[in-house]
């Protein structure tokens, strides 16, 4: 799923600075999953909002929803309602959703109260990590299962840097060394000549080297 | 030969090879790299220069070992994946070429987060295995990464790195057999303080007979001060001094301990000719060049050969 977190408070207090009717949207999607923009967190933004422009003097209407998801325009339409009725909207929703939020909507400000991160799991309550970059060309096959692209800090392709240490990327010790973690399965798989195979240099134009991506099915179109 | 460098002369024609190091400095005056090849002229065969090494902005490597060049001294020129483009590393190669560098050394290259503009994109486009493929494709088959011909190809003796001493150890061997299946004519190891981890490091490849396949050349650093010492064993990845030699250092009073770094040094080099495989020396003097001849010559390595 996609994993966000919110953007500090004073960051979002400078961006809705100009507007006295808020709308506050949570997404029911990924953020709801990663509790980073569902109904509960919707719930804390908007109290928390009230109260830093109470103790700053100056009063914001604030108001709440969540809709099912922010990247499906049938659940975008009954926004379509507040427009009008609230100077801004405040979206809790992954950057795709504050766009298409945007875009359908046209005429009202709408500002992210997240940073989307990456595209990632749940390792265990209240820790996600990185898996997934999106090139569009999956090559979990070579590598056991586990993708240097996105878990080698430099996604090298053909095996680990010299700053490989007990395991841990030279970057930062938090991060574990893609590359070991690579060769540990193939290792546990009895894979390890796969190793050995150079993997050619890389088509990046699937990635978003080739421009904004577009995926058409014929099939599904109305 | 490849590529006709001074470097690939010596090499086979079975002299114990000595490169050393050469950084650009961090500013646009050549007389900088001037004066460093005065204090390094003659005291080895070929010399590299650094690609903003630890992702710090430098003088360009190109531009850098032209100056080198003009000086009498053949350069070695370093290349990292981390700054270019599969299109910025073609036209560097040839530009290099061009201007008559003879010498490459195909590096991943440090992350950006240990220079000084740890805020910037990273490219890594290729890396360092990929990036030895495409030089020798250039300058073997005559043909770009597209497939497409070069009509004037690129002679450049290839070089890369290798680390002994990164994990995982058992890779290590595996990934130079990489490197030398990608078409490496020779590789300078990582700073080896650790001899005992070394030779059992080389056992292995000759037990691979990759050393019948490519060059190796073992890096050697002297130490400056117990400082330094501690510095690179606790803050440098991949870097593996032994208790004994910091001890060592710390058992000579302060006065002396660069005199002790230098021994320790020479001793090393002494003891690096001996092992199966080991072709030559690199001597990388971080920010000390003018201790390289001495250090050459106290290992017995000079005069370098006329070839």
């Amino acid at each position: 799923m996609i994993i966000a977190k919110r953007k500090p408070i004073e960051k979002i207090l400078s961006m809705i600075a100009p507007h006295r009717k808020v709308l506050v949207v949570g997404c029911g999607g990924c953020v709801t999953v990663c509790s980073a923009g569902g109904e509960n967190e919707v719930r804390i933004l908007s109290s928390a909002l009230r109260m830093a422009q109470a103790k700053e003097g100056y009063e914001v209407e604030v108001q709440e929803t969540t809709i099912e998801r922010q990247c499906d325009p049938e659940y975008i339409e009954p926004l379509r309602k507040f427009v009008g009725e609230v100077d801004a909207i405040l979206s809790m929703a992954c950057g795709a959703g504050v766009q298409f939020v945007a875009e359908k909507l046209k005429n009202i400000a709408v500002y992210p109260a997240l940073d989307t991160s990456f595209i990632g799991v749940t390792e265990e309550q209240g820790v996600w990590t990185e898996r997934c970059h999106a090139c569009g060309d999956c090559k979990l096959d070579r590598t056991a299962g586990i993708c240097p692209i996105a878990r080698c800090s430099k996604s090298l392709l053909n095996g680990p840097c010299g700053g490989s240490v007990k395991g841990k990327c030279e970057v930062n010790p938090e991060i574990d060394c893609g590359w070991q973690l690579i060769w540990d399965r193939l290792k546990m798989m009895g894979l390890e000549k796969r190793f050995e195979e150079i993997i050619p240099i890389n088509d990046w134009s699937t990635s978003r080297d080739g421009g904004p991506r577009k995926i058409v099915r014929e099939d599904l179109k109305l | 030969m490849k590529a006709e460098s001074r470097l690939e002369s010596v090499l086979d024609n079975q002299f114990f090879t000595v490169t050393a190091e050469c950084g650009p400095p961090r500013g646009a005056d050549p007389e900088v790299i001037r004066k460093k090849a005065g204090l390094l002229k003659g005291c080895a065969d070929a010399f590299n220069i650094t690609d903003n090494q630890t992702s710090v902005v430098r003088m360009s490597s190109i531009a850098a070992a032209v100056i080198l060049m003009q000086q009498g001294l053949e350069p070695i020129m370093q290349m990292v994946c981390r700054d270019r483009n599969r299109i910025a590393i073609q036209s560097d190669i040839l530009g290099a070429s061009a201007l008559g560098i003879r010498n490459i050394l195909c590096l991943s290259g440090d992350h950006q987060k240990f220079g000084d503009h740890p805020t910037a994109k990273n490219v890594f486009d290729l890396d360092s295995i990929q990036l030895i493929q495409t030089v020798k494709q250039m300058r073997d088959e005559s043909k770009f990464i597209s497939g497409e011909e070069i009509k004037s190809p690129p002679r450049l003796f290839i070089g890369a790195a290798e680390n002994p001493f990164a994990d995982p150890f058992e890779l290590r061997v595996v990934r130079l057999a990489k490197k030398v299946a990608a078409g490496v004519d020779f590789i300078q190891t990582q700073c080896v303080f650790n001899l005992d981890k070394f030779e059992q490091w080389m056992r292995m490849v000759c037990d691979r007979r990759l050393d019948e396949n490519v060059y190796i050349l073992a890096g050697v650093t002297p130490l400056k001060s117990l400082g330094m010492a501690n510095y690179i064993k606790n803050s440098v990845p991949g870097m593996d001094i032994p208790d004994e030699l910091i001890n060592r250092i710390k058992g000579v009073p302060k006065e002396k301990r660069e005199e002790e770094g230098i021994a320790i040094c020479v001793e090393s080099i002494e003891r690096i000719k001996k092992i199966k495989g080991v072709k030559g020396v690199h001597i990388m003097a971080i920010e000390w060049e003018e201790k390289v001849k001495e250090i050459a010559k106290r290992a017995s390595l000079l005069p370098r050969p006329e070839v």
